[in-house]
């Protein structure tokens, strides 16, 4: 799209934060000396090998990586086209990608010397993730949650209870995910003296984004690996789905200058692209909102609006802005798929390879139902299996029973 | 060039006192309300008036102000229409300093270059936009300096020496000092504690320093009115303005006295503090 495309798409952001026009500091006054003090905590933490090492540490007896690679054979067989392999991001302890970056964060907080935690989350995977590093490590944890989302994801509510977490229902707005972070950076304008924000995907002011891709990109590293063993070269393509687009870009960065390689975002289409829906890309253009210029869902006030998806982790306006900026440059081809499809996906996944995906990663399998049976039986294909069902099972039964009476 | 706010600053230290902001979020509880309001702002007491532009997502404000933007949403206003309400205001009064605050995505999609021309053509002087620290300058800072626009930059208590230079750099008409690390409307400011703030700014600029956030009675604006060069109330206003409104939300006959009648006992609680010499 753009006529000068950069030598690397790896080694963005600037100095600024900025990926391209996105990205950057768009943050109070109150918050701006903590944020640059996290940018150093952060690069100081980066150069040290024995944050790594401990990290690594955690990583492998606690969260229990590498996660595998698995290649689905009844769902390659079922579509009859390229071989698909799942990265297996839901078997991570606490069920999820998350807690990859919720690690990296708190180990950096303990390094800043604060002792109180919060965050915002939607689905309530990093909200879950959260409470239980925190609890790891005896920290104080506050997790923001938008009121639709408490109801509409009782069991990880019910988790983060149990690990020690105070869930605060958040009744601003459309009582979703966009209003649990506004909630979380007011708590955080209020008690910036000890409070560290542990924000759950690429998004927000910088240094978070690079910050959050740099502590998931492990998914890809390992995939690359894995890869390598299991067929002795890299995959055709790579498809993962898209709220923030933590998991994606976790996935996705490792391999972007791998010009071989074809990448898929999903966004969720929500009731459709035309009616309510959650795709910032596909319906959005590029705007600012929590610390970031990005591309948003806002009318045409400059007013955000409302997302909608069947899946509370991807109900979002916005999306990361390295993801915008990778649309942007072409790199990456950011797709949808609405709820209908990410249901039918899941309840497909189910039977076929005796895996319950979480709603997020359904919207990945749905469009992996598009793109497979076009490519030939030799194409490579990795999806990102970022969470585990557990979580929707309330909210699917009631669905499915609603659809059959 | 001279902003209104520089010659109205100017005024208030030839009288020894202090300036008294007040601060309404624009088409709250609708245009026609909220401009009727305005229109009584300066007889009513106030030196300098902000108005807020109301966004979806104030992630600074806190219930208050956040239900005020919501109410003006809710009446339709946009930021063509705030600016429209500019121009009435200013068809009737030439001199009192109007300030534009609120956040950057509406200003961003409006379009930066023809919000400037249309800002200052309606007769706005100054614009405080919370989401927009000096690291992002370039975005409206500097071409609204270039546009004859004063931008008026917050500081913060954890705004420390190292970084006010950079804070102040590009700040003109006054300084904004936060006296609190919270959101608006929550908590109440220490009157020696901002005192010693407003000092510890004023040793890095000539520019008047305006302190706000939790200030809600006429004796609290006496005090810090005797520390500051201007008094900042707002969520004492808009509260004052929500308890007016009927069970819907709608404007009664109350409404704009219920305003202006608190303007002018806060006005008073300003207007009694003599300014410490300079």
């Amino acid at each position: 799209m753009n006529s000068a495309l950069p030598n690397s798409f790896r080694s963005g952001p600037d100095e600024t934060g900025h990926f391209g026009i996105f990205g950057g500091r768009f943050v109070a006054e109150t918050l701006m000396p903590l944020i640059l003090d996290l940018e150093k905590a952060y690069a100081d933490a980066k150069a040290d090998p024995s944050f790594q090492a401990e990290m690594n540490g955690y990583l492998k007896d606690y969260v229990g990586r590498p996660s595998p690679l698995y290649f689905a054979e009844r769902l390659t067989e079922h579509l009859g086209g390229a071989k698909i392999y799942f990265k297996r991001e839901e078997l991570n302890h606490t069920g999820s990608h998350k807690v990859n970056n919720v690690l990296g964060q708190i180990m950096v907080a303990r390094r800043m010397g604060k002792e109180r935690i919060i965050a915002e989350t939607g689905a309530g995977q990093h909200g879950v993730a959260t409470a239980t590093l925190c609890a790891r490590f005896g920290l104080e944890c506050f997790v923001y949650m938008g009121a639709v989302d408490v109801e509409r994801q009782q069991p990880n509510v019910i988790r983060m209870e149990m690990l020690g977490a105070k869930v605060i229902p958040v009744q601003s707005g459309s009582r979703t995910l966009k209003d649990a972070m506004n909630d979380a950076l007011r708590d955080w304008v209020t008690n910036v003296h000890n409070t560290f924000y542990c924000i759950g995907t690429v998004a927000g002011p910088h240094p978070y984004p690079m910050m959050v891709r740099d502590f998931q990109s492990i998914i890809g590293t390992e995939t690359r690996a894995q890869m390598q063993e299991a067929e002795g070269r890299l995959p055709d393509s790579l498809v993962a789905c898209i709220g923030g687009g933590s998991n994606a870009m976790g996935l996705f960065h490792p391999f972007l200058d791998d010009p071989s390689v074809e990448i898929f975002g999903v966004e969720a289409a929500g009731h459709g692209l035309t009616n309510l829906h959650a795709a910032s890309i596909a319906g959005g253009r590029p705007g600012v909102l929590h610390g970031n210029r990005t591309y948003l869902l806002m009318d045409e006030d400059g007013q955000i609006q409302d997302a909608h998806s069947i899946s509370a982790g991807l109900d979002y306006p916005g999306i990361g802005p390295e993801h915008s900026w990778l649309h942007e440059t072409g790199r990456v081809t950011y797709l949808s798929a609405t709820d209908d499809e990410a249901l039918a996906a899941f309840q497909l996944l189910s039977r076929l390879e005796g895996i319950i995906p979480a709603l997020e990663p359904a919207h990945a399998i749905a469009k992996v139902m598009d793109l497979a049976p076009k490519r030939p039986k030799d194409h490579l294909m990795v999806v990102n299996l970022s969470g585990r069902g557990d979580k929707d099972i309330p909210q699917v039964a009631d669905i499915l029973r609603g659809a059959k009476s | 060039m001279t902003t209104r706010i520089d010659t109205r600053f100017a005024e208030l230290k030839a009288e020894g006192r202090a300036a008294f902001v007040t601060f309404l979020m624009a088409g709250d509880p609708d245009l026609a309300t909220s401009l009727e309001i305005i229109k009584a702002l300066p007889k009513a007491g106030a030196d300098i008036i902000e108005i807020g532009m109301p966004f979806t997502d104030p992630m600074a404000d806190g219930p208050a102000i956040q239900a005020a933007g919501l109410r003006a949403l809710k009446a339709g206003t946009t930021l063509k229409k705030t600016l429209k309400m500019v121009r009435a205001f200013r068809a009737g009064d030439n001199v009192t300093p109007l300030v534009l605050m609120g956040y950057y995505n509406p200003i961003y999609i409006y379009g930066v270059d023809r919000f400037l021309v249309d800002a200052k053509a309606a007769g706005v002087d100054g614009l405080i936009i919370v989401d927009l620290p000096p690291e992002e300058d370039a975005e409206l800072c500097l071409p609204a300096m270039k546009a004859g626009l004063n931008f008026i930059r917050l500081a913060t208590p954890t705004t420390d020496d190292k970084r006010l230079p950079a804070v102040l750099a590009n700040t003109s008409g006054f300084v904004y000092y936060v006296s609190i690390t919270g959101i608006t409307g929550s908590g109440s400011a220490d009157s020696t504690e901002v005192g010693a703030a407003v000092a510890r700014i004023k040793r890095h600029t000539n520019l008047p320093v305006c302190v706000g956030f939790g200030i809600r009675t006429p004796e609290a604006a006496h005090d810090i009115a005797q520390h500051a060069n201007g008094a900042v109330v707002g969520s004492a206003l808009v509260d004052a303005l929500r308890a007016s409104l009927d069970a819907e939300g709608r404007a009664t006959g109350k409404t704009v006295s219920a305003v202006v009648d608190l303007v002018a006992s806060l006005a008073q609680g300003v207007r009694g503090a003599r300014q410490a010499a300079e």
